[in-house]
């Protein structure tokens, strides 16, 4: 019925809060581990990995986040964000043609995207509605059956139904749009170069920022509201670690290292951070918190005078307006729009990683996406290399990294499921 | 104003499809005190209180007759939450709280405190942020008024049970403008000390000027805190006393009343212990709901006894534990031979057989034939119905129908014929085929629980007639279970009445309505005790 | 009239109607561009053996109450390894597809049995679950088909040395010997009497199995399982024996599915094999929790019948493109989706 929350229980001196630290967070450290194998038998420097990962981690991280609210709202892990994605495309596509480039381009995308988005999630949540229980399944198949429909309005309709006169974007024959479209002269990297600094300049700067902003949101709450001290550490030691960030970035400006070629797009990253900041924000609302009653107890949430399906419905049309926007962060960094492959594995991608950071279908956080995914794109990047080294055979990491995301999101499906039935027996 | 009434139904009558189950009741409840309403189950008191309450299920069966006054001023109630916005409260029976969230959650659940934020003040009131130190300011005081010393920032999943009945009632006196307050069998789950500091605080709470509705079947807690007492029976109106005028006897008298209509002309012969059958011994059964907590019985051969009680009390446990449909641990011994528990294959090879108080849920393949209803059990458990083909075991179709067709004549099931789905057949019929099927294992003992339950009232003499003529001519031992006394004490030899998970004492059908109500209550032995002795 | 109509249509469903209208559609569309109808049903009768029994693997577990097969893959695998093994021991003809079906049916039983165990722990989320363990087996596996240990130069890759193709041809081995057992032309249509004799004896078999105390028992299971209880009857173990029929029909289905395809198409190929079975079953009438061997041949039948046919016309149509997959696509998901909302737990 409903996710006790285990942390929370344990009285226990260190030793047992260490044992059930490590135990609640055994996927990622399970992870940690594969992926410093991995590391170890690819080869690859330190500095081309952590570049790469940078790099993903700004294209992937939001598309991830986006599952974090239907998740508190019980939900589960929501497949369905490939609609958001859908959603994205079209609008990439439309501005694409209208020819509107660079940072004007991409906000029109942004804003043609929204009101795209909510229409599918609002067809989503509708849908989620009716087959309660069996959200996750239902959520896959709707994202293979909008695949076809996807399929049908960009491969027939237009040129057909929607004229399109654009050799460019449309196949020779006039009828569809082509495989693949090139982004270089329109958004291609729109966002990330609006502030592009290397590592240590991001380190010094970012991190004396981070450091004030939680210097002062602890003064606010401490002098203003008068709040009682045990809340407010919080904010203070995470200040004290991005200030010692601070100094390593300030320290280590100057001088030559293998490091230097890690380029951070700050732009895309100050977005990302708005959505967590939005995401920590709404879960503290009112709002927030009918999400996490619905996503408790549908029942008591329904006896208390909560409109349960509206709240899902909401929950669903938030995650899909921010996977349609993560998407487009994705497409501008990536500078290429596979027309009919860029969205189909955002779902499995999405909900792979947030599980491989230790989320679980009834409990997620901005951690878990932002850990699960820099995890999970290790994985990408190290597990080709790591594969041909050990097996002589570069697929066989192909196939692994593969298998990783089904198996992890199987196993966690699957548990979840056996815990449910064991609390129902009870 | 305050000096009058703060409740009073009058002349509420109320029927579902025709079939009138509360037949003009009136109800006053003033201001500051506790009023104790009583009633055996079906009595009507849950019909009443969803009329209070405004529930959609009386407005979907064509509304009521009377007239509901609250607090001076007539109303006319369309939903729960009309109800709880004019000041009246409910703590369930079930708990309403979410185990996840603290216990300040849950009091301020969906009415949180909250403040504009910059968000809010574009987005609308559902951006607004929480003011987390105001509910825990407000939910102290809540649990202060109870005098309980639970933290209002602990994690409701961790607290006993008995707390969390507070944290309920908590939520309730949290309301700012709540004048009456119902209480569901309050007391059912909790232990006997958390009992009485509920007591306590009820009367707190009425101290304090807010009326409290008390729906019990306890007595004795009827005497110690209650003001005045309603007694319902048969969706009538029994009694309205002061708790001064009446004792412990006479609500248990008023509460059960007479009301047999013998259905059976049979002379109830009660035999002796000299021809045991079953033998029942300390069984425990963990039917949630229906715990039973230690029972000895001895079953006489051939006889029809009764398992009697309130809801709740485990009645309807016994027979599921025994026929191993939930974890039971004890001794239970059939002619002599020890009946394997938890076993549900045992005990239906062995010669016992059940037909179960949930028709559709447990007793019948809805979507199955009228024949296959019937066979299975024996087909699966007895390898009868079976005939040898190639390498499978294959259904002996024509023997089936065989079977059906005298059974179909036998219990006069009227249906289309042996292939009908028991889905489309009216509930009389339907309990028919599950004792057809209980009959087709030919049984030494049969289980029946609530054979009646859902039927309309023709076909109910027809199921009875139909159990004794099966005790009459075939000399089957019965085991009915009932929550209706007045088709016990028809039909059955004896009744033993089960309360709070024990057999309370076994009387005959011909005992006085104050000895079953007493006993029905759990009072019996306190105040016949010394007498037994 | 128009109630008359109404009354048809609530029958039949109103998705099926759909389906049925749009199959009349695409007839009239056929006549009009003039297509061989005789071609269109020859080949809708090769798929309808072809399929069948990769649907009718879905009967025993809907029927158990284990829903929808999505695990499907992991059948399909056991027959694969059948048909490579039999290949590997380089026989040929009706011994060739024999074995392969007599290798993988304990293939199959072992792994349907630990699958069956799997699928009781996740009660109420099976299919969920099941979908992606079909798809975690059918991904691990091509890390395994890299490695199994077979030699033989028709399944290795040539250059390498080592690793199983991407496709295995059947030409020599069992290609079409199914289909063309005993077939023979009516007007023009050829009609696949091996495939579809053998597709009957299946269901015939099914039937039996439906009919017998052990799959009474499984049915009762899928149908209430508190009556199941009651009636002394392991939930557990009909769940298990649902999935272990469904897994060895998964992994016959392949084989036969393959000898009529002319190929075995290995790593990703099974990932997605469990979905038209899926599709085809639901089509015929079937919901998650009620199946009929009389759904599976309908829905093999209007779901190959569709596909079949959709392909020329819509080539005629657009020429370009491939709509017909786009239309298999939207179908198949659209019913599975349709299912889904009909099983409940809704408002």
């Amino acid at each position: 019925m409903v996710e006790l929350n285990v942390k929370d229980k344990s009285k226990n001196p260190i030793g047992g809060k260490i044992k059930s630290a490590l135990f609640n967070n055994i996927v990622p450290i399970l992870f940690i581990i594969i992926c410093s194998l991995g590391f170890k038998f690819s080869g690859l420097p330190a500095a081309y990995v952590v570049n790469e990962l940078v790099a993903r981690l700004a294209r992937n991280s939001f598309v991830v986040l986006a599952l974090i609210i239907p998740v508190i709202a019980g939900m589960g892990m929501n497949f369905a964000i490939v609609l958001g994605a859908m959603a994205g495309q079209i609008a990439v596509v439309a501005v694409t043609h209208w020819g509107i480039v660079g940072v004007p381009g991409l906000l029109l995308i942004m804003v043609l995207t929204t009101p795209l988005a909510i229409i599918f999630g609002y067809m989503t949540g509708k849908l989620l509605n009716k087959t309660k229980g069996q959200e996750m399944v239902t959520s896959l198949m709707l994202g293979f059956f909008a695949n076809g429909l996807y399929q049908l309005l960009f491969l027939f309709l237009i040129g057909t139904i929607i004229p399109m006169n654009n050799p460019v974007l449309v196949l020779s024959g006039g009828i569809g749009i082509k495989n693949t479209i090139d982004l270089a002269g329109t958004i291609k990297y729109a966002m990330d170069n609006m502030i592009k600094w290397n590592m240590f300049k991001t380190m010094a700067y970012g991190g004396a920022f981070t450091a004030l902003c939680m210097f002062a949101y602890t003064g606010y709450k401490t002098v203003i509201e008068k709040n009682k001290i045990r809340l407010n550490s919080k904010p203070v030691i995470t200040g004290i670690i991005f200030i010692l960030i601070s100094v390593m970035g300030f320290m280590s400006m100057g001088k030559k290292s293998p490091f230097v070629i890690v380029q951070v797009p700050v732009g895309t990253f100050v977005f990302i951070t708005a959505l967590c900041l939005f995401t920590t924000f709404i879960v503290k609302t009112k709002l927030g918190q009918q999400f996490r009653t619905v996503g408790q107890s549908m029942h008591i949430a329904e006896v208390s005078g909560i409109n349960v399906n509206k709240i899902r419905l909401i929950a669903i049309v938030i995650s899909t307006v921010l996977a349609g926007w993560g998407q487009i962060i994705f497409l501008q960094n990536l500078g290429t729009l596979n027309t009919y492959g860029s969205h189909e594995q955002v779902g499995m991608f999405a909900v792979a990683s947030i599980l491989i950071g230790g989320a679980s279908v009834t409990k997620a956080s901005i951690w878990h996406a932002i850990i699960g995914t820099l995890l999970f794109h290790t994985l990408f990047v190290v597990s080709p290399y790591a594969g041909k080294n050990l097996l002589g055979n570069a697929m066989v990491g192909e196939y692994f990294r593969v298998f990783v995301a089904y198996g992890v999101i199987g196993v966690s499906l699957g548990l979840h499921a056996w815990k449910n039935l064991v609390k129902k027996k009870k | 104003m305050n000096h009058g009434t703060i409740l009073e139904m009058r002349n509420i009558e109320k029927d579902y499809f025709g079939n009138k189950v509360l037949k003009g009741v009136n109800l006053t409840v003033k201001p500051g005190e506790i009023h104790a309403l009583l009633g055996e189950n079906g009595a009507g008191k849950s019909t009443l209180m969803n009329i209070l309450f405004g529930m959609p299920v009386i407005h979907t069966t064509g509304g009521f007759n009377g007239e509901v006054t609250f607090n001076g001023s007539p109303v006319a109630l369309k939903s729960p939450r009309e109800a709880m916005d004019i000041g009246i409260g409910m703590v369930h029976q079930e708990f309403m709280l979410i185990p996840g969230f603290t216990v300040t959650e849950n009091i301020k659940l969906n009415r949180e405190i909250t403040k504009h934020n910059a968000v809010s003040r574009v987005l609308g009131d559902s951006m607004k942020s929480l003011n987390m130190t105001q509910m825990e300011k407000d939910a102290r005081k809540a649990l202060d008024t109870l005098g309980i010393g639970i933290d209002e920032w602990a994690k409701v999943a961790g607290l006993p049970v008995g707390y969390m009945q507070f944290v309920e009632i908590a939520r309730e006196i949290d309301k700012q403008n709540i004048k009456l307050l119902v209480f569901d069998e309050p007391t059912a789950v909790l232990t006997e000390s958390e009992a009485d500091t509920l007591l306590q605080a009820m009367k707190k709470i009425a101290d304090s000027g807010i009326a409290i509705l008390f729906i019990t079947h306890r007595l004795d807690e009827v005497m110690s805190v209650a003001d005045n007492i309603t007694i319902l029976r048969d969706g009538e109106l029994v009694a309205a006393l002061k708790k001064e005028e009446t004792n412990v006897t006479q609500l248990a008298e008023l509460m059960v009343g007479r009301k047999i209509e013998k259905m059976a002309q049979r002379d109830h012969d009660l035999g002796d212990d000299s021809n045991i059958v079953l033998k029942i011994r300390n069984l425990e059964v963990e039917m949630p709901g229906e715990e039973v907590k230690g029972i000895d019985l001895d079953i006489r051969k051939g006889e029809i006894i009764g398992l009697g009680g309130l809801a709740g009390q485990g009645k309807i446990g016994i027979a599921n534990g025994i026929m191993g449909l939930y974890p039971a641990t004890g001794e239970v011994e059939l002619s002599g031979r020890q009946i394997e528990l938890n076993n549900p294959k045992a005990s239906l090879t062995n010669g016992l057989a059940f037909v179960s108080e949930d028709r559709r849920g447990v007793g019948l393949l809805l979507d199955s034939s009228i024949e296959l209803n019937i066979v299975i059990t024996a087909m699966q458990m007895k390898e009868m119905f079976l005939k040898k083909l190639a390498f499978f075991e294959q259904a002996d179709a024509k023997h089936i129908r065989e079977h059906a067709l005298k059974m179909i004549e036998d219990l006069d099931i009227r249906c289309r014929g042996p292939q009908q789905l028991t889905r489309r057949l009216s509930g009389g019929n339907q309990q028919k085929v599950c004792i057809a099927r209980a009959l087709t294992l030919s049984p030494n003992v049969l289980f029946v629980s609530e054979p009646t339950r859902g039927i309309d009232i023709g076909a109910k003499k027809l199921v009875l007639d139909l159990l004794v003529k099966l005790n009459k001519e075939m000399g089957m031992t019965i085991i009915m279970t009932s929550s209706e006394l007045g088709e016990l004490r028809s039909i059955c030899d004896r009744i033993a009445i089960i309360t709070e998970g024990k057999v309370e004492g076994i009387l005959s059908p011909d005992d006085s309505d104050a000895n079953f109500g007493l006993m029905m209550a759990g009072e019996y032995k306190k105040v016949h005790g010394k007498e037994a002795v | 009239m128009q109630e008359k109509l109404k009354l048809v249509i609530n029958k039949i469903g109103i998705p099926r109607a759909i389906i049925i209208s749009f199959l009349i559609l695409l007839f009239v569309g056929a006549f009009y561009y003039d297509l061989s109808i005789q071609m269109l049903l020859s080949d809708t009768l090769v798929r309808l053996g072809m399929n069948g029994v990769l649907v009718l693997a879905m009967v025993p577990s809907i029927l158990s109450g284990t829903g929808l097969n999505f695990g499907l893959p992991l059948g399909v695998i056991c027959g694969i390894i059948g048909g490579l093994i039999s290949i590997e021991m380089d026989l040929e003809g009706f011994t060739a597809i024999s074995v392969a079906m007599l290798i993988s049916v304990p293939l199959s039983v072992i792994t349907g049995y630990f699958y069956g165990l799997l699928l009781n722990k996740v009660k109420g989320s099976e299919m969920t679950v099941a979908t992606y363990v079909g798809f975690s087996v059918a991904s691990l596996m091509c890390i395994g088909w890299l490695f199994l240990p077979f030699r033989s130069p028709e399944l290795v890759f040539a250059i390498a040395g080592s690793g199983l193709r991407q496709t295995i041809t059947l030409s020599g081995r069992f290609d079409k010997i199914l289909d063309q057992f005993l077939a023979f032309d009516v007007a023009g249509v050829t009609i696949p009497t091996g495939s579809l004799l053998f597709l009957g004896l299946c269901c015939f078999i099914i039937g039996l199995f439906l009919k017998s105390r052990l799959g009474i028992a499984m049915k009762a299971v899928g149908e209430n399982e508190r009556f199941a209880v009651a009636s002394g009857l392991s939930v557990d173990r009909g769940r298990i024996i649902g999935t272990v029929v469904s897994t060895v029909l998964g992994g016959i289905g392949i084989i036969v599915y393959a000898q009529s395809y002319g190929f075995f198409q290995l790593y990703q190929a099974p990932l997605m094999m469990a979905f038209p079975a899926v599709a085809a079953i639901l089509i015929g009438g079937a919901s998650t929790k009620n199946a009929k061997i009389s759904h599976v041949l309908l829905g093999t039948l209007m779901f190959q019948t569709l596909l079949i046919v959709a392909l020329p016309v819509a080539n005629k149509m657009v020429p370009e493109g491939n709509l017909s997959e786009v239309a298999r696509v939207i179908v198949s998901y659209g019913f599975i989706l349709y299912a889904l909302t009909q099983a409940g737990g809704g408002e």
